[in-house]
């Protein structure tokens, strides 16, 4: 072979190497849900969703965990949504470029790497000792909000960041505050990138089961929680616990609730997407 | 004529870097001044000194006094907020904001809380009247300003600008990104704005230069070398370097 098909070679074999590595991933996925969607799709019913837990695994249901789902989803979003965005917003609008600034946001990116189980310790600690919120769903949302928060952040700060100069310079220029500035340019401008990052933040909390166990939620609660500051379990757990059972009945409820959490999940990166693409629309530069 | 706005010794630094050397300049109330100069030499810089867009970049430093009517723009209790609302200005770029063309001329008005429906309405016919945009413009005034073209998008802003009833309006080569036809738009607009407003136009055209304004500057590494009418500058300049540049042997 000449030096040219030797390099055509190369190009091919880079080519189908590529496509390997891409449909690995989706190959996996599709196993797993296919196999899960097969094992639990038949117990899904009404029932399924609004029973409680219960020792017989045909009577058994996630209506417990999928509430205590819910309430952290909602907890967690209104503590960590303002948070990080605001947290976002002035480290990239306000904060000066200095030695402090480089270490607060190397920190910020570290803090995106730290195993969800040391968040879990930090909760315990924390909130459920020192601030005696006890094993609450509060101490779980407050948990996951702290997970959560760099992920806000950093996208908050990248949409920000996205968002023209001259756009800026034209509100500033006609004698707008900074934070008027804010308000009505970059933000609305930003928004939907913002949003994207916080629906893809949450649905990571959604999925989180190591540090709620931590900080000490419980498989089985026989009552949705009615308060922030009561006991809960969260699917992921439910999921978990079962899955670790012998009896075939209990390992099918498994695969059924994690078809549920999967449908939580995808629906919530759906709303991301749509959110993202309604918004590009709207603003072109 | 009266003197608008005078500056006296100027010098800027950004950190180290002297950009603005001890520049001194009066310009009369309602003429158009022009600054040229090739790209560098501090023109713009020394434009975004008369509504402080400048204070923005970090490490910029002036010395020396910037005067409007009489008045150092620097002083203590100056709020950027309100020497803004008496200085316009109109970027290189159209920058329209991404919202509806009503919206967008009356942004200056309603970040000062003015909600009157009557007052805003007026506003946007004489905003869109005298920059020339009216009649092409006043049975969509809901539509999106970036539906509009280039030329139309800068006539928007130069609206946005003169909504506010600023005494000066400055423009960062207003007409660099248009088309000829679009430009001399511009071009006609200035010299009708003149009669209400001091205007201080940024420019690479010299044709355009010679057009519009009434005096010129020439800038060069961030000195003043010459500063006088438009005529004696383009016909018969004191500075070899300004007649260098204005003949295109440099630049």
């Amino acid at each position: 072979m000449n030096k040219i098909s030797i390099n055509r070679f190369k190009d091919k074999a880079f080519m189908v190497f590529g496509v390997f590595c891409t449909f690995f991933g989706l190959f996996m996925l599709a196993i797993f849900v296919g196999d899960v969607v097969l094992k639990g799709v038949d117990r899904i019913s009404w029932e399924f969703i609004t029973n409680l837990p219960s020792r017989f695994p045909e009577k058994a249901g996630i209506f417990t965990a999928l509430m205590g789902t819910c309430w952290i989803l909602f907890l967690t979003a209104i503590i960590a949504i303002p948070l990080g965005v605001f947290a976002g917003l002035y480290l990239e609008e306000y904060g000066k470029r200095n030695r402090f600034a480089a270490i607060l946001e190397i920190n910020i990116t570290n803090l995106a790497g730290i195993p969800s189980i040391i968040y879990g310790l930090l909760g315990l600690e924390i909130f459920a000792r020192v601030m005696g919120l006890g094993q609450s769903v509060l101490t779980g949302a407050l948990t996951l909000s702290l997970l959560i928060l760099p992920i806000i952040i950093v996208s908050t700060r990248e949409s920000v960041r996205a968002v023209p100069r001259s756009l800026r310079e034209a509100s500033l220029a006609l004698g707008a505050t900074k934070w008027q500035t804010i308000w009505y340019q970059v933000l609305p401008a930003s928004g939907g990138g913002i949003l994207t990052g916080v629906i893809l933040a949450l649905s990571r909390a959604v999925g989180e089961a190591a540090p709620l166990i931590v900080v000490g939620a419980l498989a089985y609660v026989p009552f949705a929680p009615s308060t922030p500051l009561d006991e809960f379990s969260v699917l992921p757990i439910q999921i978990y616990n079962w899955a670790s059972r012998p009896q075939q009945g209990f390992v099918i409820n498994a695969a059924a609730a994690i078809v549920i959490l999967l449908i939580v999940t995808f629906l919530m990166n759906g709303i991301a997407i749509y959110f993202r693409n309604k918004w590009q629309k709207k603003i072109k530069w | 004529m009266s003197k608008k706005l005078i500056a006296k010794n100027v010098n800027v630094f950004y950190d180290q870097t002297h950009v603005i050397k001890n520049v001194s300049l009066e310009i009369d109330a309602n003429s158009v001044a022009a600054f040229i100069g090739p790209s560098g030499c501090g023109k713009s810089t020394f434009l975004r000194l008369y509504n402080r867009m400048n204070d923005l970049i970090e490490g910029f430093r002036k010395e020396g006094d910037v005067l409007l009517d009489g008045k150092d723009i620097y002083r203590n209790d100056m709020r950027v907020e309100d020497l803004r609302k008496k200085v316009g200005m109109v970027f290189q770029k159209p920058n329209p904001f991404p919202k509806s063309i009503y919206e967008n001329v009356i942004y200056g008005l309603r970040i000062r809380g003015v909600n009157n429906k009557n007052l805003l309405d007026e506003t946007v016919e004489r905003a869109l009247r005298q920059s020339a945009l009216w009649d092409e413009v006043k049975d969509n005034l809901k539509k999106s300003a970036l539906a509009l073209s280039g030329g139309q998008q800068q006539r928007l802003c130069i609206a946005r600008a003169i909504a506010t009833e600023p005494s000066v309006v400055l423009m960062d080569e207003p007409a660099s990104a248009l088309d000829p036809i679009s430009s001399a738009k511009i071009e006609e607009l200035i010299y009708e704005l003149k009669s209400q407003y001091t205007i201080i136009i940024v420019t690479h055209n010299m044709q355009q230069a010679g057009r519009v304004s009434d005096t010129t500057a020439f800038f060069y590494l961030g000195e003043l070398v010459e500063f006088d009418t438009t005529k004696k500058i383009f016909m018969n300049p004191s500075d070899t370097r300004t007649q260098d540049y204005i003949t295109g042997r440099f630049g």
